[in-house]
């Protein structure tokens, strides 16, 4: 999703372990955490991302419409290299989200179809879901709507992520490596 | 900037290419420069903190990189669609700004775009150029390759589907 190596990195010399939540820990505590992990990505920081939803494999991740992301001054209408990095971020964290997954994750490849601009200034909200794993390969489907408008997507993608399979053994407690 | 005869002067393209800037502000969120040399478009992604993806590498944002890819591309296009219409090469008058309603026809909107992501993107500074497959009346293809240390060592490779504006 953000970065590329050619094996995953595991927790070691060139990534941060994250810290495993406690057991027991709360929907609202794993999302707090996983929020805390987007918001120290510097470039999803920069464009204002906010993790709304993470588990199992899916994540919703949305971003405020804003005039320098909009691509064609005489409408609103935002331009598609903006959302690339949304759709990014928001499959990152859907593979992250998924127990088995492992704690970081890679972009292997990623292909957007642009269907439409977005006609409001609404919040963008991305979906991202896991639609196969394998021991290596993590391949997903997302889209991107505008808040207020879920059946008019914006545009679509596919993507496969790299999976590290390398798991704390804490796995079931869904504990996030770092959201890269 | 050349296409079929006709030559694109460097007031063109500085005004083409300022106009851009103003029709497309994620261009300047990148930090992107543009850099031509005779027909072959070079961008630029100077390094900047905010265009970190995982800082624990570190590494850049596959996003980011995505849309670099995709600018240039875009740029690449417009350019070659400029050089096609009439008073944009040595006749046009520097500092003659290229108007939204001139850009409009030639700005290409992307259909698709696929990115292979081939190496970590490292902190510094990267490259793209695109390489025009097929540019049609209505559709072009691009392929954008982007590097960093080496040029024979891309980290990304592109490919894009675009419609061209009605001439």
């Amino acid at each position: 999703m953000t970065s590329q190596s050619d094996t995953p990195p595991a927790a070691g010399p060139h990534s941060e372990p994250a810290p495993a939540l406690l057991p027991g820990a709360t929907p609202e505590e794993v999302l707090s955490y996983a929020r805390a992990f987007v918001a120290a990505i510097p470039h999803a920081r920069a464009l204002g991302f906010r993790l709304d939803e993470i588990g199992g494999g899916r994540a919703v991740v949305s971003m405020p419409w804003a005039a320098r992301m909009v691509g064609d001054a005489s409408r609103t209408g935002v331009h598609g290299s903006a959302i690339v990095a949304l759709l990014d971020t928001c499959c990152g964290a859907a593979v992250v989200s998924h127990p088995a997954a492992g704690r970081v994750t890679a972009t292997i490849d990623l292909r957007i179809d642009y269907l439409r601009p977005a006609r409001s200034e609404q919040r963008l909200i991305a979906r991202a879901e896991l639609t196969h794993l394998t021991d290596k390969v993590a391949f997903l489907r997302a889209h991107v709507e505008s808040e207020g408008a879920p059946g008019r997507p914006l545009a679509t993608a596919t993507g496969a992520f790299t999976v590290d399979g390398r798991r704390a053994a804490s796995s079931n407690t869904g504990d996030f490596g770092a959201l890269s | 900037m050349s296409i079929a005869g006709k030559v694109l002067s460097e007031a063109g393209t500085e005004a083409l290419l300022t106009a851009l800037r103003e029709e497309l502000p994620y261009l300047d969120v990148l930090g992107m420069r543009f850099e031509t040399r005779g027909d072959e478009l070079t961008a630029e992604l100077p390094f900047d903190e905010k265009l970190i993806g995982n800082p624990f590498l570190p590494a850049l944002h596959g996003g980011a990189i995505a849309a670099f890819a995709e600018l240039t591309a875009l740029t690449t296009l417009t350019l070659m669609r400029f050089a096609a219409l009439p008073g944009t090469g040595g006749e046009r008058p520097a500092g003659a700004p290229v108007l939204p309603a001139e850009l409009h026809a030639c700005l290409p909107r992307t259909i698709d775009f696929t990115m292979d992501y081939l190496r970590p993107g490292r902190p510094r500074a990267a490259w793209a150029r695109a390489r025009i497959i097929r540019a049609g009346r209505r559709y072009a293809s691009v392929q954008t390759r982007a590097w960093q240390d080496r040029s024979d060592r891309p980290f990304v490779e592109a490919r894009g589907r675009f419609l061209m504006p009605e001439i």
